[in-house]
């Protein structure tokens, strides 16, 4: 199990103020950036991976800047692993409601509530409103990438910044992906 | 009844839905306790076997059945104005059905085995959602109708095992999961490029609709050859089997047990595209003999070199490692002399069903009994903490059941009479012999050598006085015990009543494999 409050001096792994002050400025816009291609996934190219690997680079992004004892300080790993969780529970649940018909049936297209506007025809700017349950599973997938992502990267970041006397690994770092 | 009734409609996707929603639940349940974590991965693959019967009891009663994901209704294949499907379906024949039970019983046995046999680790959250995800991948492989679907849990089954083969780092499991992993993202690659060879000639991804629309170019020929090369890869069979050995050796014993059914899965797939997506094709152009024949070499090589590999080693793993191997042999023989023979009528009658249901009847016997003996060399190297057979010995007298459930296992493999291995092995050799008599010959003596070479390993584990060094050893915990009898109840049933599970389960998977008209049939219609 990683502990934050385990070996050796933080401050080497910080990089410098300059570093640091561009990756806060810069931080804000990657994330929009990323949160933007998950919530339009079914309507520009992207989707929930890719918004969700955006979004992620952007944490990696303070990972590098911060280095990985500070982050870990912040979130631990089990709140990534149920934030990661909950995602694809979003996935497969909505996926699941939709039984009363088939796995997957759309049952929220064009009712006119949530997401269930009818898309227009012809050219138009794009209506966030419509695609029923495709976006709600491009987010359950987004979350999931966004967790599982950088749940990767600050255990590997974390591995190899701290040298534990003896290589004893049980194993909690290896992690499967999706 | 209304509930039944739900539950029958929806079966092929429930199978594996109810795995994969309870993979994501599981680290939110092992918040409670650890105890209620393992009974509930136990109890989800349990309810997938429940749907799973219920299923199968429809199908041998109406047939196949397909499910159509996302439409009104799950039967309706083709949307309205359409002549080809669009949508992702799972079609579901006698051999996916049988091929859904292998995986399942095993997962059900390996999972109850994993409860004590795992816990002087940590981190067993994830341990169990990648265990569950590894069922869904086999049984997505399993039940899909739609051939890129079979890829992407292709790479579901590759990703997970690969990561679980390495979960817990001991010795060279690091060297042995990197290596699967490795493996499987080339066989997982040349999946992939046939697939886009045959979607970029016929546009379409279903394998019912692409099996009667394939013309059989010399492109379709080469697809057939990278599909063939990257289902072998992974299944193991002789020149590729590199990593077999060194993935089942490191890996958790309950772990390797199912790595087994997932190379069978594997399989699955090439007898899924030999028989059924180019089955149509391969016997009009007259080349099912050829296609047969590659098979059967294939088979042989891996008999013979699998075997030959396993009587030196001592470390018993690796051991039954070799002797996977080896098995596959039989059964690609068996099918591969069906597929020789499919498109002669005579021969198919006198002894080419036969070889077949010999085949495909030791798919299922080999998945329980090596799942058996891997469980009980997992025992052995929980109780001795080594897996080198020289150290070991005098287990016998502190592990009786441990013993008893090796002997089971040992004789199945050996196909020594009252067994099951010995009545899938003697369908292979009686149809064998008909279509080569040196086929045969070599199949007896590769199970000859079996059986030499598990004389040796209950001899230097199991007899001869107690050693010193495991004065305290004593029988493994009760988990692990169930989890083995799990395994050998199905060996004894099938060794008591062997015509029983041909006719029932066997045949069914047979035909299905030989029916691709009625496989097409289903999706296309008329066409």
């Amino acid at each position: 199990m990683v502990k934050a409050d385990a070996v050796q001096g933080e401050s080497s792994m910080r990089m410098s103020k300059i570093v640091r002050t561009i990756a806060d400025v810069m931080f804000p816009f990657a994330m929009v950036f990323g949160i933007y291609v998950i919530l339009h996934g079914h309507l520009t190219p992207g989707g929930g991976f890719q918004g969700g690997a955006a979004t992620a680079s952007a944490l990696a992004m303070l990972l590098v800047a911060y280095g990985s004892i500070d982050i870990l300080h912040r979130i631990s790993e089990h709140k990534l692993t149920i934030l990661e969780c909950a995602g694809a529970l979003i996935f497969a649940g909505t996926a699941a409601i939709g039984l009363f018909r088939t796995f997957f049936y759309n049952f929220l297209a064009n009712t006119g509530s949530l997401f269930g506007t009818y898309p227009g025809y012809g050219p138009n700017g794009g209506d966030l409103n419509t695609g029923g349950v495709l976006p709600i599973m491009n987010i359950g997938v987004g979350l999931c990438v966004i967790a599982g992502l950088f749940a990767i990267l600050v255990i590997m970041a974390y591995a190899t910044t701290v040298k534990e006397p003896e290589e004893k690994g049980n194993g909690d770092e290896t992690k499967g992906g999706h | 009844m209304q509930f039944v009734e739900f539950i029958s409609t929806h079966a092929p996707i429930l199978i594996l839905a109810i795995p994969l929603i309870c993979a994501f639940l599981t680290p939110l349940v092992s918040r409670i306790s650890d105890k209620a974590r393992n009974i509930f991965v136990t109890c989800a693959i349990a309810l997938s076997l429940a749907t799973a019967v219920l299923l199968a009891l429809d199908i041998y009663a109406n047939g196949a059945r397909t499910y159509v994901f996302g439409a009104t209704s799950p039967g309706i294949v083709l949307p309205s104005g359409m002549n080809l499907p669009i949508r992702i379906m799972y079609e579901v024949d006698g051999m996916s059905i049988f091929m859904v039970f292998i995986s399942l019983i095993v997962a059900l046995g390996a999972s109850i085995y994993s409860w004590a046999a795992t816990d002087k680790y940590t981190g067993k959250d994830r341990y169990y959602t990648l265990l569950l995800l590894m069922v869904v991948g086999m049984l997505g492989m399993e039940l899909t109708g739609d051939i890129f679907n079979m890829f992407v849990f292709f790479e579901i089954l590759s990703i997970s095992s690969s990561a679980l083969t390495a979960y817990y780092i001991e010795g060279d499991s690091a060297e042995g999961g990197l290596k699967y992993m490795l493996l499987s993202a080339i066989g997982g690659l040349f999946v992939l490029i046939a697939i886009t060879l045959l979607y970029s000639q016929y546009n379409v991804l279903n394998m019912a609709a692409l099996a009667s629309s394939i013309q059989y170019t010399t492109l379709d020929i080469v697809a057939l050859g990278i599909l063939m090369t990257g289902f072998v890869m992974k299944c193991g069979a002789v020149p590729l089997h590199m990593v077999t050995p060194d993935a089942y050796t490191v890996s958790p014993a309950n772990i390797t047990a199912m790595l087994v059914t997932a190379s069978q899965a594997c399989l699955y797939a090439l007898f899924r595209v030999s028989f059924t997506l180019f089955g149509k094709s391969i016997i009009e152009n007259m080349t099912y003999g050829t296609v047969g024949i590659i098979l059967i070499v294939i088979g042989v090589l891996s008999m013979f070199v699998g075997v030959t590999m396993a009587l030196p080693q001592h470390d018993v793993k690796r051991l039954m490692a070799y002797h996977a191997v080896s098995q596959t042999g039989y059964m690609l023989l068996g099918v591969g002399v069906g597929l020789a023979v499919m498109g002669d009528s005579s021969q198919m009658d006198a002894f080419g069903y036969k070889a077949m249901e010999g085949g495909i009847f030791h798919i299922i016997n080999h998945a329980m009994y090596k799942g058996l003996l891997f469980l009980t060399a997992g025992a052995m190297l929980y109780m001795t903490g080594t897996r080198d057979l020289n150290k070991m010995g005098g287990l016998g007298h502190k592990m009786p059941w441990t013993a008893g459930f090796f002997i089971i296992g040992a004789l199945a493999i050996s196909g020594v009479p009252p067994m099951n291995g010995f009545a899938s092995k003697l369908l292979i050799y009686e149809s064998v012999y008909q279509f080569s008599p040196l086929l045969s010959i070599i199949a007896m003596v590769v199970s000859i050598l079996t059986l030499a070479s598990f004389v040796k390993v209950f001899h230097s584990a199991f007899m001869g006085p107690q050693l010193s060094d495991y004065r305290n050893a004593k029988e493994v915990p009760k988990s692990m015990i169930v989890g083995m009898c799990v395994l050998a109840a199905v060996i004894v049933v099938f060794s008591l009543f062997p015509d029983w599970a041909v006719k029932t389960i066997v045949d069914p998977a047979v035909d299905a494999l030989l029916n691709n008209a009625g496989y097409v049939h289903n999706v296309v219609g008329g066409a």
